[in-house]
C-alpha cells in the first residue's frame, strides 16, 4: 500500500515521542490530541486505503442513493440506471456546495443537481447541465472553452465485496481481496459472515467525544472484555467467548474470534477472582429470552470482530449482524454508525432473535456500551503530557495469531501499521 | 374521552417521567402490564420502517433486568435527566385501549454541572387498565436525536 504524500507536508508536525521504529507496546498520547496528525491522517490512513461506504443492500434498485463519509470526506454512493454502484465527493462542481443532501434515497432519473445554481449530475458524478449555459437573451453564459467534461464531481474508486461497498482515492490500491491480505483469515471471516444476500434491519448511531483512534485500539482488544463489560458475569451468565483467539492475517488486520465451548471451571474461578475488584454476582435475569438464539453457522463460532484498517468493524456477536463503520469528525470526537444485518432468506424467528439481540449490541447495547464511555475517560484524561506514553505489553511486545484473548497483540498490530502509513 | 380520562392518562405520563427524573428506576417497571413493548427507536429507522430499535423489551422482566444492569453492571459516566412533556393527544380509543401520543425533550446533565439536550422524541402509547389503574401496553420512544451521545444506559 503505497500512502505516502508530499514529505514536506510534515514539516509542520509536532515530534511526538514514539518508541524506536518496530517497537509498537507503547504510543505516545500526543497522537490522540494533534491536529496535524489528524489532518494528516486524512491524506495517509483514510484516502488511500479501502473504507466501508455502505452495504449493497442498503442501495439495492437503479436510482437509490446513500450519503455518507470517506474519513471525513462527504460522498455519495450511488446506483445508477443500469445497476452499476458509483461513489463520488458530495461538493459541487462549481462552487463546492453539497450536492445530496439527503441520508438516503431514490433518484429515479438518476439526476443529482446542486441547489445553489443548478449544475446537474449523473449517478456517475459527470456533468450533465448548467444552467444559462449560453447565457439569457444573449448576455453571460459560459465561455466557449467551458467543456462539460472538466467539471464532474471528484470520483472516488468503488468495489462491491460480497455485499460491502467499499471505497478509496487511491487508483493504484490493490482490489479489496488483496487489501484483505488475500487467501487468509480476515478475508474467510469476512466471506463467512457475507455467506449470501443480506437484509438491512436498521442504523443506530453514537458520537463519541474521543479521537477515533483510541476505539480503533479497543475493536483490537480482547483483553478488556471481560473486565469492562460486566453484564455477563454479574448475571453469573460464564461466557463461553472467553475461548478464543485472535488472528492478524497479513497484519494490517485483525480477527477477535471465540467458539461456543465451554470454559473449565478452572479458568471460570480465574476469570471471576481477576474482575472481581469492579463485579458483583448473585443476579439473575428475569427474562431469558435476551439470550435465546438459534446456531446459524457449522463452525460453532459465536463471536467475530473483524476490525479492517482503518475504518470498519465487521461483527457476529451470537446471532447480532452489524457493521460499524468510524467516522472521524476532528481530532476528539468520532462518530459511530452501526448498521445492523441479517440475511435475505432469515425466517421470522430469526428476525425476532437478531431484533432483540440488538439489546446487547450498540449505543445501548447491554455488553458493549461501555466502549463509548471508555474512549472518552481516555480522552478527557491526556490532555496534556503529549509525550506521555501507553503500556501495550499484555502478552509481550510483539504481534502474531495467538490462540487466547488475553492479549493486546492486535493493538500492537495496528500501531506498527497506522505508523507505517503515516511514516511516523 | 371525557375531561377524567384525560387527567388520568396525562397523569399516568408525568408521574412516568417524574420516576426517571428522580431516579426511582426500580419503579419504572411498574408502569408496565406484565407482557408489554418497551421500544426505544430511531426516527431514522421508524421512518423507513426498519425493525432496529436500541432497546428492545417485550415483558415486564427485560425491563427489571435493564434496571439491575444499570445499577450493577453496566459502566457509564454519573448523569441526570429531565424529562420536558408536552400535552398529550389521544389518538385512538376502542374498547379497554387508548392511544396517546406525547412529544418529549429529555435533558442530560453530567456532574460537571453542565446540561445538554440528549434525546428529543414521541411517545406513542397503547394504555389499559388493570386493577383499576391504567399502564403502559406498549410504549414507542421514537427519537428524532438519533445521533446517541456517548450511550444509552437510562431509559427513555
Amino acid at each position: 500500500m503505497d500512502a505516502k504524500t508530499d514529505p514536506s507536508a510534515i514539516s509542520h508536525l509536532p515530534d511526538l515521542a514514539w518508541p524506536p521504529a518496530g517497537v509498537s507496546d507503547s504510543v505516545p498520547f500526543g497522537v490522540f490530541t494533534d491536529q496535524a496528525t489528524y489532518d494528516l491522517e486524512q491524506e495517509r490512513v483514510f484516502r488511500p486505503t479501502w473504507n466501508y461506504l455502505a452495504l449493497e443492500a442498503e442501495i439495492p434498485n437503479a436510482g437509490d442513493y446513500k450519503s455518507t463519509f470517506l474519513g471525513d470526506t462527504p460522498v455519495v454512493v450511488t446506483r445508477d440506471t443500469e445497476g452499476e454502484i458509483h461513489a463520488w465527493v458530495n461538493r459541487c462542481a462549481h462552487r463546492g456546495a453539497m450536492v445530496c443532501r439527503e441520508n438516503q434515497g431514490n433518484n429515479a432519473d438518476g439526476t443529482y443537481t446542486c441547489v445553489y445554481h443548478q449544475w446537474a449530475f449523473d449517478a456517475k458524478g459527470d456533468l450533465i447541465g448548467v444552467p444559462f449555459r449560453r447565457g439569457l437573451g444573449g448576455k453571460g453564459g459560459y465561455p466557449k472553452d467551458f467543456d462539460m467534461k472538466e467539471h464532474g464531481l471528484q470520483k472516488v474508486r468503488v468495489e462491491n465485496y460480497h455485499g460491502l461497498i467499499f471505497g478509496t482515492f487511491n487508483e493504484d490500491l490493490v482490489d479489496v481481496e488483496g487489501f484483505l491480505g488475500g487467501e487468509g483469515d480476515v478475508s474467510y471471516h469476512m466471506k463467512r459472515i457475507l455467506n449470501r444476500p443480506l437484509k438491512v434491519l436498521g442504523h443506530t448511531r453514537q458520537f463519541v467525544d474521543s479521537n477515533w483512534k483510541i476505539y480503533a485500539e479497543n475493536t483490537k482488544d480482547p483483553y478488556h472484555a471481560s473486565l469492562l463489560h460486566l453484564f455477563h458475569m454479574t448475571f453469573g451468565l460464564y461466557r463461553s467467548s472467553q475461548v478464543g483467539g485472535v488472528s492478524l492475517g497479513d497484519e494490517w488486520h485483525s480477527v477477535l474470534f471465540a467458539s461456543a465451548g465451554e470454559e473449565d471451571e478452572s479458568t471460570k474461578k480465574e476469570n471471576k477472582e481477576n474482575a472481581s475488584r469492579t463485579y458483583q454476582e448473585g443476579y439473575t435475569l428475569a427474562d431469558m429470552s435476551l439470550l435465546a438464539g438459534r446456531k446459524e453457522y457449522d463452525d460453532g463460532v459465536t463471536l467475530v470482530i473483524l476490525s479492517i484498517m482503518p475504518s470498519l468493524v465487521v461483527q457476529q456477536i451470537q446471532n447480532t449482524l452489524a457493521v460499524r463503520q468510524i467516522l472521524p469528525k476532528g481530532v476528539d470526537q468520532f462518530e459511530l454508525v452501526w448498521t445492523y444485518f441479517g440475511y435475505d432468506d432469515d425466517d421470522a424467528e430469526m428476525d425476532a432473535i437478531r431484533e432483540k439481540q440488538v439489546n446487547l449490541i450498540g449505543p445501548a447495547g447491554l455488553i458493549s456500551m461501555e466502549d463509548g464511555e471508555a474512549c472518552e475517560l481516555v480522552q478527557n484524561a491526556i490532555i496534556r503530557d503529549r509525550d506521555a506514553r501507553s503500556c501495550i505489553q499484555m502478552s509481550g511486545h510483539d504481534f502474531k495469531d495467538e490462540p487466547h484473548l488475553v492479549t493486546e497483540g492486535p493493538v500492537r498490530s495496528f500501531w506498527n501499521r497506522y505508523r507505517l502509513l503515516m511514516d511516523f | 374521552m371525557s375531561y377524567e380520562s384525560l387527567l388520568e392518562v396525562t397523569d399516568l405520563i408525568n408521574e412516568y417521567v417524574a420516576c426517571i427524573d428522580d431516579d426511582d428506576l426500580e419503579r419504572w417497571p411498574d408502569f408496565f402490564t406484565e407482557q408489554c413493548i418497551y421500544r426505544v427507536i430511531p426516527r431514522e429507522n421508524a421512518d423507513a420502517g426498519l425493525p432496529v430499535a436500541v432497546m428492545y423489551c417485550d415483558s415486564r422482566g427485560m425491563l427489571q433486568d435493564r434496571i439491575v444492569a444499570l445499577r450493577n453492571a453496566n459502566i457509564y459516566a454519573p448523569h441526570f435527566y429531565r424529562h420536558l412533556v408536552s400535552n398529550t393527544r389521544i389518538v385512538g380509543e376502542s374498547g379497554d385501549e387508548i392511544k396517546a401520543q406525547t412529544n418529549y425533550a429529555v435533558f442530560q446533565t453530567l456532574l460537571d454541572g453542565e446540561t445538554k439536550v440528549y434525546n428529543v422524541g414521541k411517545y406513542e402509547d397503547t394504555i389499559v387498565r388493570v386493577d383499576g389503574k391504567l399502564r403502559f401496553k406498549e410504549k414507542l420512544c421514537i427519537f428524532d436525536t438519533y445521533r446517541i451521545q456517548t450511550l444509552m444506559v437510562t431509559p427513555i
